[in-house]
């Protein structure tokens, strides 16, 4: 993640004594910093079945009779499910939604943090609501949701035909479907599931089961030609409405693309696949042999394989560049361009690479400490708990937000302090 | 041995059953068979045929068996023969009716507890065969109503009772304030990323047995564990697909469980006391996938409070007066090797532990395992008559004085119910948290 120029990029330490927060209220939840790092806020109790949220020591003004999955988004407000005289909604900043309802979950965020969406149910009826505007439309369920790139449509797997439990034979017919913006495809399916939306928010793509045993992708209401054993969920290539997903035949697993196979080679596993920025480069993460995993670029897997796990693969900006983590027994790995770091951790968080993509940074974690790694060179600071490393807009600085000895630290610090 | 007899009684009629056979003819069945066998599956398949020279030992291990008067029909080669076998003399060609009456042998007659694995000579795991009747049961669409409309579950909502996405996160805030009455700091932390625990259970906690889930807030919070429960789907680690032969939904479930714990950035998953879930995890669905050992570290609960007990995270404040005796569910102690530990946590529990016999690994199955019980009414009776030998086996452990049963499987816990009232016993049933929530240290109430 880059940050915003605007940012005090001062080398720098900044200190909030969030464990004094603690005299003020019956109990204080777990932190999270704000992405500049400026403040640090965690949801309070205040008084019985009464809660709020602190930030740099003050609460919001306002308390609720529940709040829960407080998260900044990237510019910087600051977010929670909130509820109140059993009505549910969301709120920024410490003021909720006008809308409310009967329950509200699993938040959605745009990449720029302007579009914010929630599920919703009012009355066992369901829709998306973003920025506080519910659909018109509702459904009886509703299951996978999406947020277009671009931050305007929401979307999600609805069921638009009713069979009551236990009606095997109804709900094989299909009764499920894909709303965007709350208008359902025609088709219906026998399920529906891992949903996108194009970049330019008019194209919705989605895994579909058609009967029992035939998968595929449907796009807009309408299925690939072909069928698959199984497929997993599609993404888009980006600036195209074109659809790219894994598909299984004959028990391997490869890439299609609008139903035609992508790659000339096939997997016991593929899953995630993701484009760089420029839409060049495809990877995956594959299996190449049972119980070995690794990273496939363009089709090719990387050398090294891992034994138990191999996530959060990500593209450097200019597309030239693959990073991911790796588990091999109980330790995880980075690995960038198929090279594995010599360090190993309990837990690592997803790499980050610098603006010129020379630099890569991670958060990780060794019984119970946090540390932050910048191309493979371990930092200084043990930490009770971190949050990703932030890099300057000239690459030079990293912001490192953290919690050392109770009190949240933000600083800024130059790269070459973790460099030989 | 001799040829299987006539099964004695009218079969139970199911919908999903006979829905499904309507229509199907000699060459659709022919050819799903031939498909799943030509291209599902290999060595081991053809190594369990070949070897298996109808000696018949493996029929001695079989509750359906011994509790029917040793009628082979129930023997396990005698599943096999009536089945599998048979699909296989005849390239598949078989009818309707025999379909009907595998799909019945295979759903209803079989736990797949795998205990005639252990009296095999040659180890052949008849489980696995059952398995493979039921993927071809499933690929023709005569998979018995009930455990279909679980499968459907879980392709859903990926959970075994059609909860909502909103009722999940609801459930749980809402037992969160119940025990907040008891413990007024205690919290049910969703989707903490970064604790060290993520706890997963089965649906029918959150819809029915929701004081569960408090009483294991309550242990974790008495035993200041750094925990977590997901908020989004992947937060049920149950899997009746596994047992219905819908190996993609299998998988589907069990990817979306790992990639939740994965999301949360958890150490391990610690599951609630589920038997047929811990085999999902831990050994077919992670597998299907291509991970071969759960890629995070799954611990069941017995485990889990061994841990726990030994640490001295949660005391004993006085232990459990009644005699108890345990129940070994299959797919955690014969499956899982847990069984040993189980007994430490009885007995560091309970001021009497009472055995039953066989135990351990050797133990009966409940009958109510393997998928049989989410059969549902239409075949109840064709468990609890089907493992007389375990009401037996708790009548003795009772007359031997245990008063209370303890079966940490969700599966064990229904099955065992009906058999102990169907055949009068009088056991109380329990799993290991009811007791441990009653008799472990908590701070006092303000
Ligand atoms: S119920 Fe158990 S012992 Fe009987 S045939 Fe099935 S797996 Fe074997
Ligand atoms: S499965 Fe094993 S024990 Fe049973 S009849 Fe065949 S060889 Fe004998």
């Amino acid at each position: 993640m880059k940050g915003g120029r605007e940012w005090d990029w001062e080398i720098s330490e900044k200190r909030v004594a969030i464990n004094e927060w603690g005299t003020s209220f019956g109990w204080v939840e777990e932190p999270y910093a704000s992405p500049d790092g400026e403040t640090v806020a965690a949801i309070v109790n205040v008084a019985e079945m009464e809660f709020s949220v602190c930030v740099n020591g003050k609460a919001w003004d306002v308390t609720f009779d529940k709040v829960w999955h407080l998260r900044y988004l990237p510019d910087g407000r600051l977010t929670a499910l909130v509820s109140e005289m059993g009505e549910w909604t969301a709120a920024i900043d410490g003021i909720a939604w006008d809308s409310k309802f009967g329950y509200v979950w699993n938040p959605l965020v745009s990449e720029d943090g302007q579009a914010f969406a929630v599920a919703a149910q009012q009355d066992m009826q369901y829709c998306m609501v973003l920025n506080g505007e519910p659909w018109n439309e509702t459904f009886a369920n509703m299951t996978y949701f999406a947020l277009s790139p671009c931050g305007t449509k929401t979307a999600a797997a609805v069921q638009v035909e009713n069979a009551a439990s236990g009606e095997i034979h109804k709900f094989k017919k299909g009764t499920f479907t894909a709303a965007l913006e709350g208008k359902a495809w025609e088709s219906t399916y026998v399920n529906v599931w891992g949903l996108a939306i194009s970049p330019d928010g008019e194209s919705l793509a989605a895994e579909v089961r058609q009967d029992l045993y035939d998968y595929t992708i449907a796009v807009d209401g309408k299925a690939w030609d072909t069928t698959f054993s199984c497929v997993w969920e599609p993404i888009f290539r980006p600036g195209t409405r074109t659809v790219v997903a894994p598909v299984r035949t004959k028990g391997q697993w490869t890439l299609a693309e609008n139903g035609n196979t992508l790659w000339d080679r096939s997997f016991v596993q593929l899953w995630q696949p993701i484009f760089s920025p420029d839409g060049n480069h495809l990877a995956a993460i594959v299996a190449p042999a049972f119980g070995r995993w690794t990273v496939a670029l363009d089709g090719v897997p990387w050398a090294k394989t891992f034994g138990d796990m191999v996530t959060d693969v990500v593209f450097s900006s200019d597309g030239k560049r693959l990073a991911a983590l790796a588990k091999e027994g109980r330790f995880w790995k980075v690995v960038v361009d198929g090279k594995v770091w010599s360090h190993k951790f309990d837990m690592a968080w997803p790499p980050v690479f610098s603006p010129d993509n020379e630099t890569v940074a991670a958060k990780v974690e060794t019984e119970g400490t946090y540390a932050f790694v910048v191309n493979d060179r371990l930092g200084p600071h043990a930490c009770e708990a971190a949050w990703d490393p932030v890099f300057s807009p000239d690459g030079n600085r990293l912001l490192l937000r953290s919690i050392e000895d109770g009190v949240y630290c933000r600083r800024v610090v130059p790269v070459s302090d973790f460099m030989p | 041995m001799s040829e299987p007899v006539k099964q004695e009684g009218a079969q139970a009629l199911d919908e999903g059953i006979e829905a499904g056979i309507s229509g199907l003819t000699t060459e659709q069945i022919a050819s799903v068979i031939n498909e799943v066998i030509d291209n599902e599956t290999g060595a081991r398949l053809k190594t369990y045929v070949d070897t298996c020279v109808h000696c018949g030992l493996c029929s001695e291990a079989c509750h359906f068996y011994l509790s029917h008067e040793k009628d082979p029909h129930y023997s396990p080669v005698g599943k096999v023969k009536q089945t599998l076998w048979e699909m296989l003399r005849k390239k598949g060609r078989v009818g309707p009716a025999f379909i009907k009456n595998a799909a019945i042998i295979a759903h209803t007659e079989c736990n797949l507890c795998k205990r005639c694995a252990q009296y095999c000579p040659f180890g052949i795991d008849i489980a696995y065969l059952m398995l493979v009747v039921r993927r071809i049961i499933h690929k023709l669409g005569v998979t018995p109503l009930y455990i279909q409309d679980t499968a459907h579950s879980h392709s859903v909502t990926m959970n075994q009772m059609w909860v909502k996405g909103d009722e999940w996160p609801d459930t749980l805030q809402w037992q969160e304030e119940e025990a907040q009455t008891e413990i007024p700091t205690l919290r049910i932390p969703l989707d903490k990323e970064g604790a060290d625990i993520m706890y997963s259970v089965i649906a029918p906690e959150p819809k029915f047995q929701a004081q569960l889930i408090y009483q294991m807030a309550v242990i974790m919070d008495v035993a200041g564990v750094n925990w977590t429960m997901p908020a989004t789907l992947g937060w049920d680690n149950s899997d009746m697909a596994m047992y219905t032969g819908d190996n993609e939904i299998m998988g589907r479930l069990k990817r979306t469980h790992y990639e939740t714990a994965q999301r949360l950035r958890v150490k391990r998953i610690v599951m609630g006391e589920c038997g047929h879930a811990f085999r999902s995890v831990y050994d077919m669905g992670n597998r299907w996938l291509g991970w071969k050992m759960p890629p995070i570290p799954m611990v069941h609960a017995i485990d889990f409070y061994h841990e726990l007990l030994s640490q001295g995270r949660i005391k004993i404040k006085q232990k459990y007066p009644e005699p108890v005796t345990l129940h070994d569910p299959c797919n955690v102690v014969r499956g899982g090797g847990l069984g040993e530990k189980l007994r430490e946590v009885a007995h560091a529990m309970c001021e009497t532990v009472v055995e039953m016999h066989p135990n351990r690994e050797h133990n009966y199955c409940c009958s109510a395992g393997g998928g049989v019980i989410n059969c549902g009414p239409p075949f109840k009776m064709t468990r609890v008559n089907g493992n007389r030998v375990k009401a037996e086996q708790l009548f003795a452990a009772k007359t031997r004085g245990a008063k209370t049963l303890i079966t940490p499987c969700h599966n064990c816990h229904s099955g065992l119910h009906d058999i102990v009232e169907h055949f009068g016993i009088g056991l109380e049933i329990k799993f290991i948290s009811d007791i441990l929530y009653e008799i472990i240290e908590k701070p006092e109430a303000t």
